[in-house]
């Protein structure tokens, strides 16, 4: 099923190309307006050339990442074009010459409005309680289109309520506008959902309208971080870590990832890309959080291991051993890893087996940090901060937990640590900038770009290479990795050495990539993937972007401005990690960190429904 | 089994079979034999008609009168399915409607033997494309 | 008397033996496809179709010629024919007549097609509900690959032709071209705005001409007796003829082919032989799902494509319900509705929750709860859907709706305002009530009440409390003195 959508993709991204080679112009009039608008261009994007709103409710387009969802479905965006007997949706509807388009007459008007009734009409109003309230588009519709009372009434269709670990399906809120699916299958060839059941039944649903816990969902939350409506949300843990914060007996630690003071910003008001470490960290301590530490700092750890452990393959493989499994692909993704545990089976000897920085966070914390203080690590509250929804199934995975007890305790997303912040009345934008706790809270700009794709190559390279030949790095800036391009190659000169990077973002485009490297067609020393469009910035935890990829970008161009205003930039010469191997690890890839910092990878392709 | 392999070839099978079939109900051909179609669409095998068939075949063939008993598709007479349409030599062919084993008995009996006139039968109401 | 039928697709239908290839070639079998392809080029052939004015049977009504030359003029690599037999009009059985009875007409003119718009592959989306049709056509195609009507170098032309069977589930919508393309593709059968259409992007987005079944038994004959003659049949726009599914309350319940223009009466009286019982004649829904209900003052309207879009019906798919006083017009509504709602595919919101809400308001009215709001609900609702569904089936699918209340609105009054079914189809509007003056109190109505609705002394009149009852109409079968009657 997958292969079909994906096929349909790059076929339409080929026609899309060919397109702008015609250059063919139309003219037309809309509202009363003359417009020119290139050949294939639809009423609606034209209409916009000229200012003229029309309102879409099922469309969807993250521009710079192709990605785009056009079912013509919801039939908000009904336009009148004159002659035609019925009302055209200015979504999918091309314009052609000498067409008179009007988006706004009583007729349009009337329809519109009845059509948003009629959605409106099987929907539950729960807006109070949603967790979308403030946030849905579909309530936005409404305000927009001041619908006042719903003259259409009658039954509602209802359906089971699904809790994943990480996703919650309220379906009854579901208004079929599809971006899930297109995400889910067309983005991320997963699969896990498509629309089931026929008519006024007809939903989006896992295949047999199972739980989505049972199917192929790699927790990338990709669907989240699209829908409309309250329909797919996250599971909300902020409640646990309130509890944990009230209780006097536990010692609450917070880790906060790269991606999410790139974006948190957003939630106050603030304009996209503005860095908010500091009032972060700030928020965080007024939360009561007894000690604020940063993700980042694992996320050097990371590199230390998973930069080993490149450096280690490498050079067995050169010294011509032949067990030794290249390239090697990055794991601090755990929506990848998810991905490849259920699709690549075969090849999951190839990751690399450091933890991703959240989970090597956590033992540090428990084992290294807790005993530090003399306390029980099972009175210590790890909760993790994360752009993220695929952390929250991390953190419940058996592997990651002694004796029952996780490592790390909580996982929210930036979404619900701004919730968190808003319902502590704490007003954001007047807080100062502070620091992170020592000894956790110190990193290197390196860790922080680890937040969009190509950030974690690029860091891994910095050591490596230093470590490799034993230089200096003349420039640490590896422009070449950067960018937004589905899937990127790039050759790094390791002193005479050419190490092949390949990177892919997006499970769809990691799809592709693994394929390429099945068959031969390409290789690569070392592979970067992450699960989400743009990297962890466009996770599925983070502050809704509505499809503007404007926001995307901003977020990754401030993590690149963080990591260049860094005193230090690479992962080996934070002088916390250095000490924290020196007082505990012993050395990357030794006896401890392979217990504390490694950790395997299962074969879930059985015992799922894959669909094919 | 005859491949076509040209526009010709297919012209002269038909006219072959065009002129065997005329010579079948051609009275004054000593091969000339009795036909018997009966209309089994869905419709018509629905209201029975497969038993009909049955019957025909092995009646005929125990009264010792020399018949050819074919299915076709449907006659369109649904209101009086099951339907069968019985060509004698040097005769129109006839449509009968309502065919149950006993009307298919009289039939044989009265129609095919006799000639004689039998109630249920259903006038042609439609031009065919080479009448038109 | 002349014929007021004439057999052109259904011209072999009774008259072959079906899985008799010979019996086909006997009837001129093949020769289409042979002249086509030994004397014209695709260009003419398809000129012939245009000229003769043949239009899609399966119920949008474009013309058969022009669609073939616009998917031959798309180039592509591979293109495809496909034959539409997912005949999904409750009703309608004209396409398996033609494939039970015929199926050869259809697998030459999808050859002629497949040679006309360059596809060397044809595929026949059927329901898996007609298995009969399915064998019958398994057979032909097996013949006709053995006699070398399909396969390669057909007739010694260098021409290569085959079809494949694909099974349809039974959905209506998989029915619509985009949806059926969808199904077969392996995705889900649901539709896609158009343009594209088919003819340009269609099965594995190559070129696909997509056809119905009667509109392909035309094919040979069109090409065999000219164009001439066939656009000398019917009616200035809509040549040729039309294959209707008679049914309802009419005597001669069956198939009939009529050439357009022929008239709503002659087809009703003359060839259905009128009404069964003498009953009266109240209306004729055509067009199925998508169609409307006509009247008295329709009748002699000739039928074709256009006359009957103007009305306010459809020609459809070719079912044709007859219907007398006994049938309640509001009900009928509701009737279609309620299989619109559940083939609705559910992809665009006013199909999937606007029907839904259509029917709900049908129920209310014929639950007797009806304002007379919701009679102009009823109409604007039924306009924003039509105007504004993605695919035909939300486009024609409140027809049944529009159609009633512009012709018989008088009734949709009554149900609403008097609270009463003229037809006493609706039990919420009927009141059983026992006359006083006839009733001698046998209690005979009372023991029989399934609900105990009935009272009554004996030897007194009985009363039935209108509260409790069902109206199942027990009691009224039951009493020997006709004392019980429904207002
Ligand atoms: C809801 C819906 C159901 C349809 N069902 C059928 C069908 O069962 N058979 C058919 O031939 N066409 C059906 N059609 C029409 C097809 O979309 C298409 O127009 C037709 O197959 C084209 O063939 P024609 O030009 O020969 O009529 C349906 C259309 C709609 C909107
Ligand atoms: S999904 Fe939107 S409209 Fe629906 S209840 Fe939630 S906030 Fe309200
Ligand atoms: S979380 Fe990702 S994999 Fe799971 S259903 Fe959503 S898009 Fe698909
Ligand atoms: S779950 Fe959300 S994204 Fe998916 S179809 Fe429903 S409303 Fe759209
Ligand atoms: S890319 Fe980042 S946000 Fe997305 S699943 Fe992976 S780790 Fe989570
Ligand atoms: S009109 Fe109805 S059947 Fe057609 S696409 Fe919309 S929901 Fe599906
Ligand atoms: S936005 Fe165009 S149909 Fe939904």
């Amino acid at each position: 099923m997958w292969r079909m959508y994906g096929e349909m993709q790059i076929r339409r991204n080929f026609y899309q190309l060919m397109r702008r080679d015609e250059m063919e112009m139309i003219h037309l009039t809309i509202d009363g307006k003359p417009v020119t608008a290139e050949k294939g261009t639809t009423i609606l994007k034209a209409a916009s050339t000229v200012g003229v709103d029309i309102p879409t409710l099922c469309y969807f387009e993250l521009r710079d990442l192709g990605i785009e969802n056009k079912p013509g479905g919801c039939r908000i965006c009904v336009v009148e074009v004159e002659g035609r007997r019925n009302l055209a949706p200015a979504c999918t509807t091309k314009v052609e010459n000498g067409m008179v388009v009007n988006t706004h007459n009583i007729r349009v008007l009337n329809a519109r409005r009845t059509v948003l009734e009629l959605i409106l009409s099987d929907h539950p109003a729960e807006c109070l309680t949603c967790a979308k309230n403030g946030n849905c588009e579909l309530q936005s519709m409404a305000q927009q289109l001041g619908v006042r009372e719903l003259p259409y009434t009658g039954e509602q269709s209802t359906y089971r309520k699904d809790t994943s670990p990480a996703i919650i399906r309220d379906v009854d809120k579901c208004i079929m506008c599809r971006r899930c699916e297109m995400m889910c299958n067309e983005v991320q060839t997963v699969g896990a959902l498509s629309a089931v059941n026929r008519g006024f039944m007809a939903v989006v649903a896992p295949a047999f309208e199972m739980n989505l816990e049972k199917s192929t969902c790699t927790y990338c939350g990709q669907c989240v971080s699209v829908c409309p409506t309250g329909a797919l949300t996250e599971v909300d843990h902020s409640r646990n870590v309130i509890n944990a914060l009230a209780d006097p007996t536990k010692t609450v630690v917070v880790q906060t990832a790269p991606a999410v003071r790139a974006a948190l910003g957003e939630e106050f008001g603030l304009a996209p890309g503005t860095l908010v470490t500091g009032k972060m960290a700030a928020a965080l301590r007024r939360l009561g959080f007894n000690y604020v530490f940063d993700t980042d700092f694992a996320a050097d750890l990371t590199i230390m291991e998973e930069g080993s452990e490149l450096l280690d393959r490498l050079s067995r493989y050169l010294k011509g051993d032949k067990t030794v499994k290249l390239p090697m692909l990055t794991s601090c993704c755990p929506g990848w890893v998810n991905f490849f545990e259920h699709y690549f089976p075969e090849l999951r000897d190839i990751p690399s087996t450091a933890k991703s920085p959240q989970q090597m966070f956590g033992p540090i914390a428990k084992e290294y940090f807790a005993k530090k203080l003399g306390i029980d690590r099972k009175n210590m509250i790890v909760v993790s901060i994360m752009p993220c929804l695929a952390k929250k199934y991390e953190c419940q995975r058996e592997e990651f937990k002694v004796n029952g007890d996780p490592d790390v305790n909580y996982s929210l997303s930036t979404r619900e640590l701004a919730h968190l912040i808003k319902s502590a009345n704490i007003d954001f934008d007047s807080l100062p900038e502070e620091g992170f706790d020592n000894p956790m809270g110190e990193s290197t700009g390196a860790s922080v770009i680890f937040g969009t794709t190509g950030g974690v190559i690029e860091a891994a390279c910095r050591t490596a290479y230093e470590l490799y030949t034993g230089k200096k790095l003349k420039k640490v800036d590896f422009k070449e990795l950067r960018g937004f391009e589905n899937i990127r190659h790039a050759t790094i000169d390791f002193d005479g050495l050419p190490i092949k990077i390949g990177i892919a973002h997006g499970l769809g485009n990691a799809r592709k990539l693994l394929e390429d490297i099945k068959e031969g067609r390409n290789q690569f020393h070392a592979i970067e993937i992450m699960a989400c469009p743009g990297g962890c910035i466009g996770g599925g935890g983070q502050p809704y972007h509505h499809g503007d990829s404007e926001i995307l970008k901003q977020r990754a161009a401030a993590l690149y401005r963080e990591d260049e205003g860094k005193a230090i930039r690479k992962s080996h010469e934070n002088p916390f990690i250095i000490e924290l191997y020196k007082e505990f690890l012993g050395k990357p890839l030794g006896e401890k960190s392979h217990h504390l910092l490694h950790t395997k990878y299962f074969d879930k392709s059985a015992g799922v429904f894959v669909e094919e | 089994m005859t491949r076509i392999t040209s526009l010709k070839d297919l012209q002269r099978l038909r006219d072959d079979l065009k002129a065997q079939t005329s010579a079948r109900s051609d009275k004054a051909n000593p091969d000339s034999i009795i036909q018997v179609k009966v209309a089994m669409a869905t419709c018509g095998i629905a209201s029975g008609a497969r038993p009909v068939m049955d019957y025909m075949k092995e009646e005929l063939e125990k009264r010792n009168i020399h018949a050819l008993v074919t299915q076709t598709g449907c006659m369109c007479y649904c209101y009086a399915e099951p339907t069968i349409e019985v060509t004698i030599p040097g005769k129109e062919p006839v449509v009968f409607g309502f065919v149950t084993t006993k009307k298919a008995d009289e039939i044989i009996e009265r129609y095919i033997r006799k000639g004689e006139t039998v109630e249920g039968i259903i006038a042609r109401d439609y031009e065919t494309i080479d009448s038109k | 008397m002349a014929k007021k039928q004439l057999r052109i697709a259904l011209r072999n239908c009774g008259v072959i033996d079906p899985e008799r290839i010979e019996e086909y070639i006997e009837r001129d079998g093949y020769l289409a496809l042979g002249k086509v392809l030994t004397e014209l080029s695709p260009e003419a052939a398809i000129e012939i179709i245009k000229k003769s004015g043949l239009r899609g049977r399966g119920g949008g009504g474009f013309s058969t010629g022009l669609k073939w030359d616009i998917t031959r003029r798309v180039k592509a690599d591979q293109k495809y024919v496909v034959c539409n037999a997912d005949e999904g009009d409750p009703g309608a059985f004209m396409d398996r007549s033609v494939l039970e009875g015929d199926p050869h007409s259809v697998i030459e003119a999808m050859a002629i097609n497949g040679y006309c718009t360059g596809a060397s592959k044809g595929l026949v989306y059927i329901r898996a509900e007609y298995p009969l049709a399915i064998e019958r056509l398994k057979i032909a195609m097996k013949q006709a690959s053995e006699w070398g009507f399909l396969g390669t170098n057909i007739l010694g032309t260098g021409f290569n032709f085959e079809i494949e069977i694909r099974y349809g589930a039974g959905a209506f919508v998989c029915g619509e071209e985009t949806a059926l393309i969808h199904s077969m593709e392996g995705l889900r059968g649901e539709p896609t705005v158009k343009p594209p259409f088919p003819s340009e992007s269609g099965y594995l987005e190559k070129p696909t001409n997509v056809n119905n079944v009667e509109t392909y038994a035309n094919v040979p004959v069109i090409i065999n007796k000219g164009w001439e003659w066939f656009a000398g049949i019917g009616t200035e726009k809509s040549k040729g003829t039309k294959v209707f599914a008679l049914a309802g309350k009419i005597n001669k319940v069956g198939l009939i082919e009529v050439p357009m223009g022929t008239t709503l009466r002659e087809v009703i009286f003359e060839i259905g032989g009128g009404l069964q019982d003498g009953a009266t004649f109240k209306a004729v829904q055509t067009g199925g799902p998508s169609g409307g209900c006509l009247m008295e003052k329709h009748l002699d309207i000739p039928i074709d494509y256009d006359n009957l879009i103007a009305a306010g019906s459809m020609m459809g798919s070719g079912g044709m319900i007859v219907m007398d006083d006994a049938n309640c017009m509001v009900s009928i509504a509701k009737f279609y509705l309620e299989f619109t709602v559940e083939e609705s595919c559910g992809k665009c919101s006013p199909c999937r929750i606007g029907n839904k809400r259509l029917f709900e308001l049908l129920e209310k009215i014929t639950g007797g709860n009806g304002t007379p709001e919701d009679l102009d609900k009823l109409r604007n609702l039924s306009h924003v859907i039509k105007d504004t569904s993605l695919c035909g089936l939300g486009q024609t699918s409140p027809n049944p709706v529009l159609s009633t209340l512009e012709n018989f609105y008088e009734e949709y009054r009554e149900h609403v305002f008097d609270k009463k079914c003229r037809s006493s189809v609706c039990k919420s509007l009927m009141m059983y009530i026992i006359d006083a003056e006839k009733c001698i109190g046998c209690t005979l109505c009372a023991r029989n009440c399934p609900v105990n609705a009935i009272t009554g002394e004996r030897k007194l009149a009985h009363y039935i409390d209108p509260e409790k009852c069902i109206k199942c109409g027990a009691c009224m079968e039951k009493c020997k003195f006709g004392a019980i009657f429904i207002n």
